[in-house]
């Protein structure tokens, strides 16, 4: 097994913003998740945003992939608002992968895939040559090419999900949100799924930002890590300046020791006890 | 993104699972059952509608219906399919037709086989409207307005009035297929609480038509009930089918939906009001004719082994039912009974034999 990401040069100071939170409130009717929050994200990035259960991490992805609206502050995209973008010209930049996406029943993996092509398609031209070249493409590349003609409801989870990135792939999106790609999937899937990702980020260049949680695994496969307590932004930057004990004790409440990983050297966190 | 494809090994399976069709700028990906369950549907509807207008006391074969129908006929023939049978046909299908599409619309948007303008409380508030124009009429002064509109007019008030509270009361912040359902569930209740009031204080000649009001009829059509409904459907048809596309996307959630790059609230607003619109002229024009929008889709999506209801399918096909329901009750029972009686007998087993015998679940 090869660590994908240990390819790619690390992003650059000089590198080019894509999508960037700036002072964003956000809030499900009264209730405020995350308040007054910075984020920004450069080109050819991996972003793993980590952090304990209700912090808002799932919340901040979801504004970043204007999914939700900020009741203050914005959310850039290539220096754009967001929220004033075409929904339309948005999905041709940014797609992402909702944490328990629904497939209808019966729909094969190959109109699914197909489906990723929707923002680039018009009632007339439904399924261009492109189209199907590119969509033939992305089944090969996520290895799903022999389960085309499978129903979607017929595939394992870890299939699944393969599915998923590979629609996520059709749509030809520089940026790539994902939110816990891996819930729900055994240790081995989990790391399938995540080796796909770094792939697309590797190899396909794709910028990406995930949430994740599993720090061990976060800290494998992203190049930055961001991480929240509260609905703030605690710490952010490599694996090794982020997953220190001193932050596991702050954030996640946990006694740990952090040791290197014996495959990659990245940090790996070995849990001693809740603290409090 | 490359575009060129790289070659598949042999044995691959086809990426879409239906054909591709590219004529032109025009190109689309479809599957023969989705084509030919339509042309069937149609070919059955034209048969079935000829064979009923030329049931009657005085009885006309199918070909001289047929041939009446493009400007061939004569005489009494013409006379009695155009202007005394043809309107009731008329009417059937375009009901069937409306029905079945808004059945698919609700059903593909709400991601749940049980959203129908039945149990979502649309065709309740079209009969609480009618009802309410038959039985109050020279009664109070509201009557007396309800009953100058005259019952098509009063119902398809109350539908829209239904149509707009269910939108109303579901929306927040977009529409969520489950709150819409339990919403519609309400106004259903609140709807029949109406008609039941209404009714005890009816007399009982206003009780009765207005009983045979609330089951469905297709009993003395003339063309002035097919006219504005034909009018509706023209404009509201082409566009709930400019809409599929769309609907596709609105079938993978919310999320997913917007992350395609969907108008969400633009895109939920369209599909609901165009199904209430066709709804609300259809029920205006012949009663609610129960079931057909709710086991229409359902049984379209079976035969066509889609992902979703087909909605040009659903229309034909809930023509195709209403029409020989309305054959049935005139010719082999041997008293004739409201149609919407018949749409259930015949619609419910059909869909229970395809559930039964097909391994689909029973969701969506």
């Amino acid at each position: 097994m090869t660590i994908e990401t240990e390819l790619v040069p690390a992003a650059t100071a000089t590198a080019r913003v894509r999508l960037a939170a700036e002072h964003v409130r956000l809030a499900y009717d009264e209730r405020v998740v995350v308040d007054d929050l910075d984020l920004e994200l450069t080109e050819g990035s991996f972003t793993a945003i980590v952090g304990p259960n209700g912090c808002g991490k799932s919340t901040l992805l979801r504004a970043l992939g204007r999914l939700l609206r900020p009741t203050s502050g914005q959310v850039l995209l290539d220096g754009r608002a967001i929220a004033r973008t075409p929904t339309r010209e948005v999905a041709k930049v940014l797609g992402l992968l909702p944490q328990t996406p629904v497939a209808p029943e019966g729909l094969t993996v190959g109109d699914l895939v197909a489906r990723g092509r929707h923002p680039h398609q018009s009632w007339l031209r439904q399924w261009s040559r492109d189209d199907e070249a590119v969509v033939t493409e992305a089944l090969t590349w996520t290895d799903m090419a022999d389960l085309a003609d499978r129903p979607v409801d017929a595939l394992s989870g870890g299939q699944r999900q393969r599915a998923w990135i590979s629609m996520a792939l059709a749509q030809g999106t520089d940026l790539l949100l994902l939110d816990e790609p891996t819930t729900y999937l055994d240790l081995s899937h989990q790391i399938d799924v995540l080796e796909l990702v770094g792939r697309l980020h590797a190899e396909r260049g794709r910028t990406v930002v995930v949430v994740l949680h599993d720090l061990n695994l976060a800290a494998r496969y992203a190049q930055r890590l961001v991480a929240m307590k509260d609905g703030a932004l605690v710490a952010s930057g490599s694996p090794a300046e982020v997953l220190t004990e001193q932050l596991l004790a702050d954030v996640f409440d946990l006694e740990a020791r952090v040791v290197p990983d014996p495959v990659t050297g990245t940090p790996m966190v070995v849990p001693v006890r809740r603290l409090r | 993104m490359s575009v060129t494809a790289p070659p598949r090994a042999p044995g691959t399976p086809p990426v879409r699972s239906g054909r591709t069709l590219r004529v032109g700028p025009v190109s689309a990906s479809l599957r023969w059952r989705e084509v030919a369950l339509p042309v069937v549907g149609f070919a059955a509807l034209v048969l079935v509608s000829a064979v009923s207008m030329g049931r009657g006391d005085f009885p006309i074969g199918v070909p001289d219906v047929l041939r009446t129908l493009v400007g061939l006929g004569e005489g009494p023939q013409e006379f009695i399919v155009l202007e005394l049978r043809a309107p009731r046909v008329v009417v059937g299908v375009l009901v069937g037709l409306a029905l079945g599409v808004a059945g698919a619309l609700f059903q593909t948007f709400a991601r749940n086989p049980l959203a129908s303008p039945d149990t979502l409380g649309l065709t309740t508030g079209a009969s609480a409207g009618a009802v309410a124009a038959i039985v109050l009429t020279g009664d109070t002064a509201t009557g007396a307005v309800l009953g100058g509109l005259g019952i098509p007019t009063a119902a398809l008030l109350g539908a829209a009035v239904a149509g707009l509270l269910l939108f109303a009361l579901a929306w927040r912040a977009g529409l969520d297929g489950y709150r819409l359902v339990l919403v519609g569930i309400a106004l259903w209740s609140v709807g029949n609480a109406l008609i039941d009031w209404l009714l005890t204080r009816a007399e009982i000649y206003d009780a009765t038509s207005a009983y045979v009001w609330i089951t469905g009829s297709l009993n003395s059509r003339t063309w002035d009930h097919a006219v504005p409904l034909a009018i509706a459907l023209a404009v509201l048809v082409p566009l709930a089918l400019a809409a599929s596309r769309v609907l596709a996307a609105l079938q993978f959630g919310d999320d997913t939906a917007r992350g395609l790059g969907v108008r969400l609230a633009g895109a939920q607003t369209a599909v609901v009001l165009l199904a209430v619109g066709l709804v609300a002229f259809a029920v205006s024009a012949a009663g609610p004719v129960t079931f057909v929008a709710l086991v229409v889709p359902q049984i379209a999506v079976r035969l066509t082994r889609g992902s979703r209801p087909p909605l040009l399918a659903s229309g034909l096909l809930g023509a195709l039912l209403v029409v020989s329901a309305d054959l049935v009750t005139r010719t082999v029972l041997p008293q004739a009974l409201p149609v919407g009686i018949l749409t259930a007998v015949i619609g419910a087993p059909y869909l229970l034999w395809l559930l039964v015998r097909g391994r689909r679940r029973s969701t969506l």
